[in-house]
């Protein structure tokens, strides 16, 4: 009898307790996430478990009173130049990482692991310094290269199983046949390459939009992103009416769902925690 | 005849790559030029910079120590580091204990689990401003939190989340337990599954199983897990400006090296706080990668590592 209780009950109690937290958890999440929409929609909301009435009016303020239409076009523009850059510079990254062996990979492999692992905050005093100095603090340019720091080594993480996972003969193949290194790369490695250079790029992208700490030491007035200005009208709440603050955390929150829905056709989600699971071939 | 010539001009091909590649002259090692001239200039140049400049303090007749000096003397700054070990400490441990529980009992590949991860994803992707936003609504006095506990009798009054230390807490649980959660997944999704099925047909219980198999082969993973998560909470800034008492309770590290940057304009102490800062956390990481190696009892296979 207690042996039955020890092998058969108690883990199946465990087993859900378990699954309880995890419900518990993963519902209090989007009652988070949900709270903002209701409120973003509502008219007053001081009792009751809804607000008073609903109305859309609060997306059409906040379009207005935050100039959306710039700060979105200023979010399009940086994330689009990090997702560009950090492709072309982590793509051949990653290929020579995965392909090549020479003296001070290690070395090599340890740079492009070590920004990934240290917070941002922590290294983006220093760099804003650097950025000031050099006169791009505060600009559009400064806050892409910022962004540059965290996004560069991801596509590099992102890439390289991908690249692993292509046939090196095909390339001997195409060297055979007279093709030049170049030429192999873009007709050879790009096309087949392609889902990886597609998910390492929806991925820098999403991780450029929720980007906080790096755009925030970085951007001056006119060039902040989406997430920053969201953060100085919270900071700044009583100023405005909340919300409009929460319709504006909507459209946010839109931006890098679209972008979450896309990438998950890619990737598998513990991707996106910047480990790469080994994939067995 | 021809196949012949394909042949040799190929070995002497492969004899030339191989050649040139061992006197490091293969060109195709170019192509990892550019990644490195962005991390060493946007990455390690700054760092020894602010490292060099947390050492010539901003001022008249200041001593190369007078950063750390005054770090280490006004109470508003060396208390910050106490106060955001006391947040990033306590949730780190939450996060990850519960972290690996839960991945042992979600190892196996099911559907629930791949929902389970991509639900878990989505307060990682919002990132710290949003999930503080919604706390804001979710935990006020008349939140729907509160409002629950206090329909069912649960509470006599408003619980005060906002503003103080738990506001903090939470959204950094809510933040890092996903990420715990899903670095531990993939530990513990690595290790092959026969051997705790071998320890089974022995006759070993699930919790026998857990801590004679699972547990010692997660010990790699499960440090990394621990000090990844531990740098991030240490890290914390939005919300606890936000969600906490940035004067009180939650005055955390980086409010003080934005205040000196941003606020002062004094931007070598802003370097020095950030060097502190990152000195703290390596200290930790330091701490517990020993006390790893204190522990190690023999070599490890079967993990992914």
């Amino acid at each position: 009898m207690i042996a039955l209780i020890r092998d058969s009950l108690l883990p199946l109690a465990w087993r859900w307790f378990v699954i309880a937290c995890m419900i518990f958890f993963v519902v209090n999440v989007l009652l988070i996430i949900l709270s903002v929409l209701v409120s973003s929609f509502g008219t007053g909301w001081f009792t009751g478990w809804l607000p008073e009435q609903f109305t859309p009016k609060w997306y059409g303020a906040a379009w207005k009173e935050f100039q959306l239409q710039y700060v979105l076009l200023v979010t399009v523009q940086i994330t689009l130049a990090v997702v560009a850059i950090s492709l072309i510079v982590g793509v051949p990254a990653a290929y020579a990482l995965a392909r090549l062996q020479f003296r001070g990979k290690s070395l090599v492999m340890l740079m492009f692991l070590v920004p990934l692992l240290v917070p941002p905050i922590t290294y983006g005093i220093p760099l804003a310094t650097v950025l000031y100095q050099v006169g791009v603090g505060g600009t559009m340019w400064g806050v892409i290269l910022a962004n540059l720091v965290p996004s560069v080594p991801f596509a590099v993480l992102v890439m390289t199983p991908f690249i692993e996972q292509i046939d090196p003969r095909l390339e001997s193949a195409a060297r055979v046949f007279g093709a030049s290194p170049l030429m192999t790369f873009w007709r050879i490695l790009v096309p087949l390459l392609m889902p990886g250079i597609l998910a390492a790029g929806i991925l820098v992208l999403i991780r450029t939009v929720s980007m906080f700490e790096l755009t925030f030491l970085t951007a001056g007035p006119d060039s902040q992103t989406l997430i920053v200005a969201l953060y100085y009208s919270m900071f700044a709440s009583g100023v405005r009416a909340q919300q409009s603050v929460d319709a504006m955390a909507v459209m946010y929150m839109l931006t890098t769902m679209t972008g979450l829905l896309i990438a998950f056709r890619f990737v598998d989600p513990s991707q996106l925690v910047g480990r790469v699971k080994s994939q067995k071939v | 005849m021809t196949s012949v010539v394909s042949s040799t001009s190929t070995a002497s091909r492969a004899a030339k790559a191989e050649s040139s590649a061992v006197a490091g002259r293969d060109l195709r090692l170019l192509m990892v030029v550019p990644g490195v001239v962005v991390i060493a200039g946007l990455f390690i140049y700054p760092f020894i910079y602010g490292f060099i400049s947390s050492f010539n303090p901003q001022g008249e007749n200041a001593g190369w120590l007078a950063n750390y000096q005054r770090f280490f003397s006004e109470p508003r700054l060396y208390d910050t580091v106490r106060k955001t070990l006391w947040l990033a400490m306590p949730v780190t441990l939450l996060n990850v204990g519960l972290a690996v529980p839960f991945a042992f009992m979600l190892r196996t590949p099911s559907r629930g689990q791949r929902l389970l991860s991509t639900l878990l994803v989505i307060p990682m992707t919002l990132g710290t401003v949003l999930v503080a936003e919604g706390l804001m609504l979710y935990l006020a006095p008349n939140g729907w939190l509160n409002r629950t506990l206090l329909e069912f009798g649960i509470l006599g009054s408003p619980l005060r989340l906002l503003n103080n230390y738990w506001g903090v807490a939470l959204s950094l649980l809510i933040t890092g337990f996903p990420f715990a959660f899903m670095m531990m997944l993939s530990y513990t999704t690595g290790i092959d599954p026969t051997l705790a099925r071998a320890a089974a047909t022995l006759g070993a219980t699930p919790l026998a199983q857990f801590r004679r198999i699972y547990l010692p082969l997660l010990v790699p993973g499960l440090t990394i897990t621990f000090c990844l998560t531990f740098v991030q909470a240490f890290a914390v800034f939005p919300s606890a400006v936000l969600l906490g008492a940035p004067a009180g309770a939650t005055r955390v590290i980086s409010i003080a090296a934005y205040e000196m940057a941003y606020e002062e304009y004094n931007w070598s102490m802003a370097s020095t706080v950030a060097m502190v800062m990152g000195a703290t956390q390596l200290i930790i990481v330091g701490f517990v990668l020993v006390l790893r190696q204190l522990s190690y009892r023999g070599p490890v296979v079967g993990g992914k590592g």
